[in-house]
């Protein structure tokens, strides 16, 4: 018996783009969780702190763009397992 | 103003469609149209009960107190729905590969199939949902009295609890109705989640409805609305930063960990391709439900005198601008909210309740086999689980009339959420880290249910009423680093954050080190591996090692649970497998295994796994069972690579054993042939012998007679001792044990002796020689070399059919070899006789004349094969040759030539 079936180290097109596309799917939370962190760091040094509408705006703003994101990828990834199974090769 | 009885009207004609649609849809299912049932749609809707009355109505004074904190509650299950690849993909397809019932069951499954685990998670469930469920039925009430009141009813203290009751009632019936109908949990609740689908659509519908008035109809367009909203007096950014991030960890953990959730998102999951699709769906539709939560505040807390319950601004709004059907809407939408959450979180507990606590004290109480193969266990499962749901809802309603109904229930939400959370750990523990074992998960969540109790949960009761306000203040007999909400003496935390800080901490490090501390058993194992590597196709291990059960016993138990007809069919199918005729397939492992799966699917994992413990005597696998199973597969395979390798070792030897039999068979036909031969060469002389003798004997003859008799009998005795001499001759040639004596010669001398033993006297054969060829000087064993010589003569003299018969003897050489040819005058040998002369008594024609045995060829090759040389037949134009080789190296080496 020989070992594992060896992997390709490159993929084709096709296959790599599937694979970056799972990245993404994998990365969108991430980005979510820091957009919506960065209101913490607005400063409220002049007391008043920021807008309500401007506030309300980046929000939702931010909900609209990970929707359109995750629709958008979901939409070209690939229907089976077939680009995480094997995460090796790249 | 709408008449309080319209409302009732409405709302019940709202409930009878959704029994309508409930019944349709079961039927649908029944009919086998399941189809469009199964859409990622209506997988999306039915998440939405994530959106109770609590977000729908309390999400507006949520926002109307603290700005923009009411949307961390929506931000988390968005954060997890868009990284559906981290966690949901995994546990989804878990659900699927393991039938999970329940997140209790997958807690319970994944570390060895613990009934404790599953219930530490069912009591932490339903103590985390109670208040919940309490807060939903308050909505309800709440939004009845709204229009009651708007109609100058004054409702006092028992309308709001007879209103509750009906309700929870109601809501009881049809749970059950509907929830209940099969057991099999992994069978989806066609009529549930249809009308939570219809349920979810009406809520959106109608919260929009709403923020579309208040917007367009109230404000006057969104620029204006935006200004209002700057103007207003809440401050929409004003956040405590770790508020902000624990509510969003919060909602996101709660939004995996609660039992309705894992029931829609998990259990009730039809495809896994439906997940990508609310990926971003259902995110879509929590922007939408939060989209006008703002306008509705800032415009409610503009329009309503001051000091009006914000919680119900989506009501009391559109029924302070007059609009009756919006408000009636709006009521619709708030009570599909409560009812959708009561209706699935009932489900998700009554099977956490009835498989993990209520059928495994039940099994122990009929430990005995025989009381178990009695009871009917499928109806007390059923019951259990009905009663289950009344008993929650009677849990809810209890809550609230002991709660008093009043704002202390509404700052419930949050603790209830962080109570919920303590599985989180043993949940992305258990399907991330095979490490992860069953003390170190009894460890965390017992460690996260005590703090979460000490530090969210009694003291939400308000100061004093469970904790007194000298321990909230001084902790426990004076242990300042015990105080309920300032452990370990750091105080300035926000008691929320305080609370989920310090018990996800805790929780996590207790997971941790139990299971760092401990060693797992090799259920557990078995079971972490499979949790873990879902996505590698690993094949489930054997749990049964010995398959005692009968096949009846479990047919009849398996009856019970699943139903006499599915539980058939399943034998059947067995059996068809295994290619058995008839019902009853073999009790194999993999046959228990796969049962036990089939009835997880009712029962929850740890309950089927004791069920058909007890049946097959308890032979769970262990440590020692699986050391033997994989000894023993590694014997069999040393065992059958022996036999190969055996296999092959005598099928050679069998070949040998042919092959040598062949040779057997062939020389004893050789054998036959010859001894046949020689009886018949020594008998015709012997019979010769015995009838002159016989004449001799009776004498009364003349003296010539005897002396010619007697000359005969000496003949034939002479040509039986040739004969045999012969033979002698052949059989010591044959066998190698001829003695050579090396001599020197001259061939010429040889030829001439040879000439002068073969009794050429009474012959006319002429020899023609030529003296000058046969100078050549031999090394050999002369003797022998003669004897060829004379044999070839004596055959010339015996053969040669010529009426002037001549022999020529020849002698030439070439570079490696001296050729004597011996060539007659005679007819020759037929070609098809060539091949033969040199047999053993072959003699081509029967002259009897010849009087030999025809032994003499066979003799001369011999004895030219002793030599080095050869004798072969040689064809000329005319007549026999015999040619004699003599290879130099061999006779000429040593000779030189004269």
């Amino acid at each position: 018996m020989s070992g594992p079936p060896k992997t390709p180290i490159f993929l084709e097109r096709a296959s790599y783009k599937q694979r970056r596309l799972t990245d993404a799917a994998r990365l969108l939370p991430i980005m979510g969780a820091v957009l919506w962190a960065i209101p913490l760091l607005w400063g409220d040094d002049d007391g008043a702190g920021v807008s309500n509408a401007h506030a309300l705006i980046y929000v939702f703003g931010v909900w609209v763009v990970l929707i359109g994101l995750s629709a958008l990828i979901i939409n070209r990834l690939q229907d089976d397992d077939t680009a995480a199974q094997s995460d090796s090769a790249d | 103003m709408v008449p309080f009885n319209v409302l009732i009207f409405a709302a019940l004609s709202y409930v009878a469609i959704l029994f309508s649609v409930a019944f349709l849809a079961e039927r649908r299912a029944a009919a086998g149209h399941s189809d469009w049932l199964q859409s990622p749609l209506i997988y999306t809707l039915s998440l939405s009960i994530y959106c109770t009355a609590w977000t729908f109505y309390g999400a507006v004074g949520y926002a109307a107190r603290s700005g923009l904190e009411f949307v961390t509650i929506y931000l988390g299950p968005t954060l997890v729905m868009v990284g559906w690849w981290w966690i949901l993909r995994r546990l989804v397809r878990i659900g699927r590969s393991q039938r999970l019932t329940s997140i209790a069951d997958l807690i319970s499954s994944r570390f060895g199939k613990s009934t404790l685990l599953g219930v530490v998670v069912t009591v932490i469930s339903v103590v985390a949902a109670t208040p919940y469920i309490a807060l939903q039925l308050q909505s309800v009430t709440l939004s009845f009295a709204v229009f009651a009141q708007s109609g100058a009813e004054s409702w006092d203290r028992s309308d709001f609890n007879a209103t509750a009751m009906w309700v929870a009632v109601g809501l009881a019936v049809f749970t059950i109705l509907f929830g209940t109908r099969n057991l099999d949990v992994n069978e989806r609740h066609h009529g549930i989640v249809m009308a939570i689908a219809v349920e979810a659509v009406v809520k959106l519908l109608a919260l929009l409805a709403v923020g579309v008035f208040v917007v367009w109809g109230v404000a006057g367009g969104p620029a204006e609305m935006l200004n209002r909203i700057d103007n207003s007096d809440i401050t929409l950014w004003d956040q405590d930063h770790g508020r902000w991030i624990s509510l969003i960890f919060l909602s996101a953990a709660a939004f995996l960990c609660l039992p309705r959730m894992f029931q829609v998102l998990v259990v009730e999951n039809a495809d896994e391709r439906h997940l990508r699709v609310a990926s971003w769906a259902f995110p879509l539709y929590l922007f939408l439900m939060s989209l006008f939560v703002v306008p509705i505040a800032v415009v409610g807390l503009d329009l309503l005198p001051a000091g009006s319950n914000p919680d119900l601004f989506v009501l009391t709004v559109p029924l302070a601008q007059g609009q009756d059907g919006l408000a009636v809407l709006s009521f619709l939408g708030g009570f599909s909210s409560a009812t959708s959450m009561v209706i699935v979180a009932a489900i998700a507990l009554a099977t956490m309740v009835s498989n993990h606590i209520v059928v495994p004290v039940w099994l122990n109480l009929q430990s005995n086999r025989q009381a178990m193969m009695s009871g009917d266990v499928r109806h007390v499962i059923l019951l259990a689980r009905r009663l289950s749901i009344a008993g929650v809802l009677a849990l809810g309603f209890i809550y609230y009339r002991m709660s008093g109904g009043g704002t202390a229930l509404a700052a419930i939400g949050l603790v209830s959420f962080t109570g919920t959370v303590q599985v989180l750990p043993a949940l992305v523990g258990g399907i991330f880290w095979r490490g992860a074992t069953r003390v170190g998960a009894a460890c965390g969540l017992v460690t996260g249910l005590i703090i979460w109790t000490w530090t969210l949960f009694l003291p939400s009761f308000g100061a004093g009423a469970v904790i007194s306000q000298s321990i909230m203040d001084f902790g426990p007999w004076g242990i300042e680093w015990l105080r309920p909400q300032a452990l370990f003496g750091i105080t300035g935390l926000d008691p929320l954050v305080h609370g989920i800080l310090w018990s996800m901490l805790l929780n996590s490090g207790m997971l941790i080190l139990g299971s760092l501390l401990s060693f797992p058993a090799p259920l557990e194992r078995l079971q972490g591996a499979q949790f873990v590597n879902v996505f590698e196709r690993s094949v489930a291990a054997p749990a049964w090692t010995r398959a005692a059960a009968a096949a009846e016993d479990l047919l009849v138990m398996s009856q019970r649970i699943l139903g006499g007809r599915e539980a058939q069919a399943i034998f059947e199918r067995e059996a068809e497998r295994q290619g058995l005729t008839g019902y009853l397939p073999e009790t194999t492992p993999e046959f228990i295994e796969r049962l036990e799966r089939e009835l997880a699917g009712s029962v929850g994992a740890a309950t089927a796994h004791a069920m058909i413990g007890q049946l097959t005597g308890g032979s769970v696998v262990s440590v020692e069972d699986l050391i033997a199973v994989a000894d023993e597969a590694a014997q069999i395979l040393e065992y059958s690579n022996r036999l190969e390798a055996k296999s092959a070792e005598q099928e050679r030897t069998a070949r040998a054993l042919r092959d040598a039999n062949a040779k057997l068979t062939a020389l004893s036909v050789q054998k036959d042939a010859f001894l046949s031969q020689i009886s018949h060469e020594l008998r015709t002389p012997m019979t010769s012998i015995r009838s002159f003798s016989e004449i001799l004997r009776d004498g009364d003859m003349s003296a010539a007679e005897q002396g010619r008799y007697a000359g005969i009998i000496h003949d034939e005795a002479i040509r039986l001792t040739r004969l045999l001499d012969d033979l002698l001759d052949l059989s010591v040639l044959e066998n190698g044990q001829v003695v050579l004596n090396e001599q020197t010669g001259d061939l010429s001398a040889l030829l001439d002796r040879a000439i002068g033993a073969a009794g050429l006297h009474d012959s006319d054969l002429k020899i023609v020689r030529n003296r000058n060829e046969e100078a050549v000087m031999l090394s050999a064993d002369l003797d022998r070399l003669v004897q060829v010589f004379i044999n070839l003569i004596s055959n010339a003299r015996k053969y040669c059919d010529a009426t002037a018969p001549e022999l020529t003897i020849e002698v030439s050489r070439t570079p490696n070899d001296y050729y004597v040819d011996f060539v007659d005058n005679g007819s020759g040998i037929a070609p098809e006789n060539e091949q033969l002369i040199f047999e053993k008594f072959s003699r081509v024609s029967d002259q009897s004349k010849a009087g030999g045995a025809g032994l003499g060829l066979a003799i001369c090759r011999e004895i030219m094969h002793r030599l080095g040389g050869d004798v072969d037949y040689v064809r000329r134009a005319k007549g026999a040759a015999f040619r004699v080789t003599l290879p130099k190296a061999k006779m000429g080496a040593v000779l030189a030539e004269t």
